[in-house]
């Protein structure tokens, strides 16, 4: 059964920030004005240069209809590609207040070639500015950098760093190596320079390793959950190899990974920490200290526990101040923010998890 | 806390791996030949996920004078079986074969470790039971050694890595299932890994304390595989038995499998039930190292509770490996018939043939004096 | 209870539906083989539309590998998340007992014994000569 989400008696819904929308290009030239002459003919020609066996698709197919809901279809174009349509379809049915935007393809993180993924990341940022932020003043972009060339990464950080319209900068957590190895450091550096968090989403696309340590999945029932694992994976490297020591005003907001393995995680991290404290001597503080200090989780795909008040038990030790809603749209698995939690919530943690988190983090007022 | 009661079932225990020289007689005279000249005899075949001198490898106390962890016939009864009061304990002999690329070598390893396993340990020793080291990456090669062994009713269960070649699941494996299912014994996956693909969908952790630590990811995408390939309905009666994983992981993948089922139910037809629902009835998993905040035993009790069943844990050990000191193995809080259920209850239901009223007519040696005098160092 | 005229039965042949407005609710009517079936156009599991979800077969297996459909056109498909539900019975495939969408009892009726009442079709002129969908309400 539901709980409503609108107490009885409350006048009005609660304005709500939800910390991962998916825009979309109508058609793969939507980028081509933002991309100098060059890349464009690159891009008609040679295209993206993926590590990845189809081409222009994944070889886990979604289950509806690419992975979209049904009833977000445009007359033209993909889910997610028409602005008329986010808006009349969620934002103003959904009061929200601030839409975390997360654009995923096309800028440049899992782009093989390192000049077209700058070239692709410069554009896709610009993009986001002048077809989603600007005409819609209640989104935000995400500053996209390709992680495997840290030093290209710096500079669009900085370039962008000014600009209040990008409020975290977006890198793959599937890269080529786990995000805690020191070469992505300057990436670390910039954002905790810039004031900005490290957004993780999770990635379709490989950096260059199977999605578990085992080998490939066979099914897309498979492939959905490697990025809850793929995250604990990178949680583990960001605290070990001490990023969150040598950069302690860095923030990093994991998305769409789950959250509900990060209590588990943090009590074998921190069994193991003690147990093998020898090899790590630079980390001068429990992991699961580094989580909660420096780590956010978006809440889709939300877990439904067959004892919803199991959910309350998680957040509780995580803290109700860790978690920020999001609701994936267009993607099939979206939450709807009045249907997503199965149980009662106080009216506290509804303004925290809904709004107060978020507008923190973000700087939002 | 302490074991409250004798007659524990320990279903994760680490004799100590006998040496490339002891296994030369349980080869044949190609191998030796090919061991001893090539001087493949002078590796220890440590699996890299194991360094001998890490912390996790071994208690302080469980160790050797040398500084090697301990292990031999005499210390398991010493350290492992004696002070817990254990009736029965099954040998998981880790041995690096298994990450050999070469197949025939791997399966030839395997199979003396095995026969070395029955002679040295399970002979001398009622108390003890093994698993069938496999070399999985071979799977006509692991039927052959199951078909070989099953006869010896101390082996109870076969051995596999959580991290290999592929997901376990894979149909490849499958006649691999079917003999175990046929000959009832378990399915073990143990922590650890052969490497032959980076640990991680990122790559290669800096840390050996980061890959022990993605051990628990590995086992959830096992399970996974298991259940999405639909081994469960190809093989009803199987048991899997995660071990060393952690257990706390648990409930998260319960409850998303169970939501993800009901979206993606036409890829997988053949789950016919809830994934949850599946999982507690075939899959069962040891308790040492058990992931929970010290001195915060509600937590043990909050997790059990989401996992919605107190038929998937199975005690143990884990010996000699460094997880709990002196002989606190037990989480705290837990009464008495759970510590039970634990104990004794769901290793006997999960592993069919500790049933067994005999055990099969091998010579069992029971000199303790003579036992005694053998123990070196 | 009042009884609403929704529909010409020729709108909804076997194999499709049609969503009305009744009373300012939405309700998906479905034709399987000739019977009619009505569910709220409000998934159970997060309130999406229902109803406008896919009409589809259930996929069934003998076992891994083997898969065959059976119960053609008698499964909705929620556009949300994809959830099956039995249109004849409106209960989740999945977890038949506790999710469930609602139901509304919908009958074939002549438009000649229609006449002589009582009904309600805001939209309707009923004529005798063809069959409607009715839709029963309580209030």
């Amino acid at each position: 059964m539901n709980v409503p989400f609108q107490h009885a008696g409350a006048s009005q819904h609660l304005m709500i920030v939800d910390c991962d929308i998916h825009p979309a290009y109508r058609t793969p030239a939507d980028l081509h004005p933002f991309l100098p002459a060059r890349w464009r003919e690159h891009m008609t020609t040679f295209g993206e240069h993926l590590r990845q066996g189809l081409s222009g698709q994944l070889a886990w197919p979604r289950m509806m209809a690419a992975g979209m809901r049904l009833d977000a279809f445009p007359e033209a174009g993909p889910p997610g590609s028409d602005l008329e349509l986010m808006r009349r379809q969620h934002l103003d049915a959904n009061g929200v207040e601030y839409g975390m935007l997360m654009q995923l393809s096309r800028g440049g993180m899992e782009e093989r070639n390192l000049d077209f993924a700058a070239a692709l990341s410069r554009a896709v940022n610009d993009w986001q500015l002048e077809e989603w932020v600007k005409p819609e003043p209640r989104l935000r972009a995400g500053i996209v950098v390709p992680q495997e060339d840290a030093a290209f990464a710096v500079s669009e950080i900085e370039r962008r760093a000014n600009d209040p319209a990008f409020v975290q900068i977006l890198i793959s957590p599937r890269a080529s190596d786990p995000l805690g190895h020191r070469r992505y450091w300057p990436i670390y550096e910039a954002a905790q320079r810039c004031r900005r968090p490290i957004a993780l989403h999770v990635q379709g696309y490989s950096g260059g390793h199977a999605s578990t340590g085992s080998g490939w999945p066979t099914y897309y029932m498979q492939e959905h959950y490697a990025t809850t694992t793929g995250m604990q994976n990178t949680v583990t490297s960001l605290v070990f190899e001490g990023v969150f020591e040598r950069f302690p005003d860095l923030k990093v907001v994991l998305i769409e990974g789950g959250f509900t393995w990060v209590p588990s995680l943090c009590w074998r991290m921190d069994k193991h920490w003690q147990r093998m404290r020898k090899e790590t001597p630079d980390l001068k503080r429990p992991p699961s200290e580094y989580v909660r200090d420096h780590c956010w989780f978006t809440t889709q795909p939300i877990e439904e526990p067959e004892v919803p008040a199991h959910l309350a038990d998680v957040i509780s030790w995580l803290g109700w101040d860790r978690v920020m809603f999001s609701t994936d749209y267009p993607h099939w698995d979206f939450d709807h923010p009045q249907q997503a939690f199965k149980f009662e919530l106080s009216e506290e943690q509804k303004r925290k998890v809904f709004r107060d988190n978020a507008k923190a983090l973000y700087g939002l007022t | 806390m302490k074991v409250p009661f004798a007659g524990a079932i320990d279903c994760d225990l680490h004799p100590l791996m006998p040496s490339a020289t002891a296994l030369l007689p349980y080869l044949d005279e190609y191998w030796r030949d090919q061991l001893v000249n090539r001087h493949i005899d002078r590796y220890s075949f440590v699996l890299t996920s194991y360094p001998p001198y890490s912390p996790l490898s071994a208690r302080p106390d469980w160790r050797q004078t040398s500084g090697l962890p301990a292990g031999d016939i005499d210390a398991i009864r010493r350290h492992a079986l004696d002070p817990f009061g254990t009736r029965l304990a099954i040998c998981n002999v880790l041995h690096g074969a298994v990450a050999l690329f070469n197949e025939d070598m791997a399966a030839a390893l395997c199979a003396a470790v095995n026969d070395w396993t029955a002679k040295e340990l399970l002979d001398r020793e009622p108390r003890l039971r093994a698993s069938i080291l496999l070399p999985a990456h071979n799977p006509a090669l692991a039927l052959r050694e199951i078909e070989r062994l099953a006869p010896d009713r101390r082996f109870v269960q076969v051995l596999l890595l959580a991290m290999g070649e592929m997901l376990l699941g894979r149909r490849t494996y499958w006649p691999i299932y079917a003999a175990a299912e046929k000959h009832g014994l378990a399915i073990g996956i143990h922590a650890g890994s052969t490497y032959h693909h980076a640990p991680t969908p990122s790559g290669w952790p800096a840390h050996r304390v980061e890959d022990y630590v993605a051990q628990s990811a590995a086992f959830e995408s096992q399970l996974l595989s298991f259940l999405t390939e639909g081994v469960f309905q190809k093989f009803p009666a199987l048991k899997l038995v995660l071990i060393e994983s952690g257990v706390t992981w648990l409930p998260t993948l319960l409850w998303r499998t169970n939501k993800t089922w009901r979206g993606v139910r036409t890829e997988v037809p053949w789950i016919d039930r809830p994934p949850a629902e599946l999982l507690r009835e075939h899959v069962r998993l040891t308790l040492q190292p058990l992931d929970v905040p010290r001195g915060d035993p509600q937590w043990f009790a909050r997790v059990l509770d989401h996992v919605g069943s107190d038929r998937m844990l199975l005690f143990s050990t884990d010996y000699p490996h460094w997880h709990f000191d002196g002989e606190d193995v037990l989480p705290d809080g837990l009464t008495d018939d759970t510590l039970r259920r634990f104990m004794i209850d769901n290793p006997l239901e999960t592993y069919p043939r500790l049933r067994d009223g005999t055990v099969a007519h091998h010579a069992v040696l029971r000199d303790n004096a003579s036992a005694s005098q053998e123990h070196v160092r | 209870m009042s009884r609403q005229v929704v529909a010409r039965a020729s709108e909804v042949v076997p194999g499709t539906s049609k969503i009305v407005t009744v009373k300012g609710r939405d309700i998906g009517i479905f034709n399987i083989d000739g019977s009619y079936f009505a569910l709220a156009n409000r998934c159970p599991h997060a309130g999406g539309p229902l109803c406008s979800g896919r009409i589809v077969p259930l996929a069934m297996s003998d076992g891994p590998g083997h898969y065959r459909l059976a119960r053609h056109q008698e499964f909705l498909r929620c556009p949300w998340h994809g959830w099956e539900f039995d249109i004849r019975t409106g209960q989740s495939w999945c977890d038949p007992h506790s999710t469930r969408a609602r139901q509304f009892a919908v009958t074939i009726e002549s438009g000649a014994e229609l006449v002589k009442g009582p009904y309600v079709a805001e939209t309707f002129t009923v004529s005798v000569e063809e069959d409607y969908l009715v839709i029963e309400l309580a209030g």
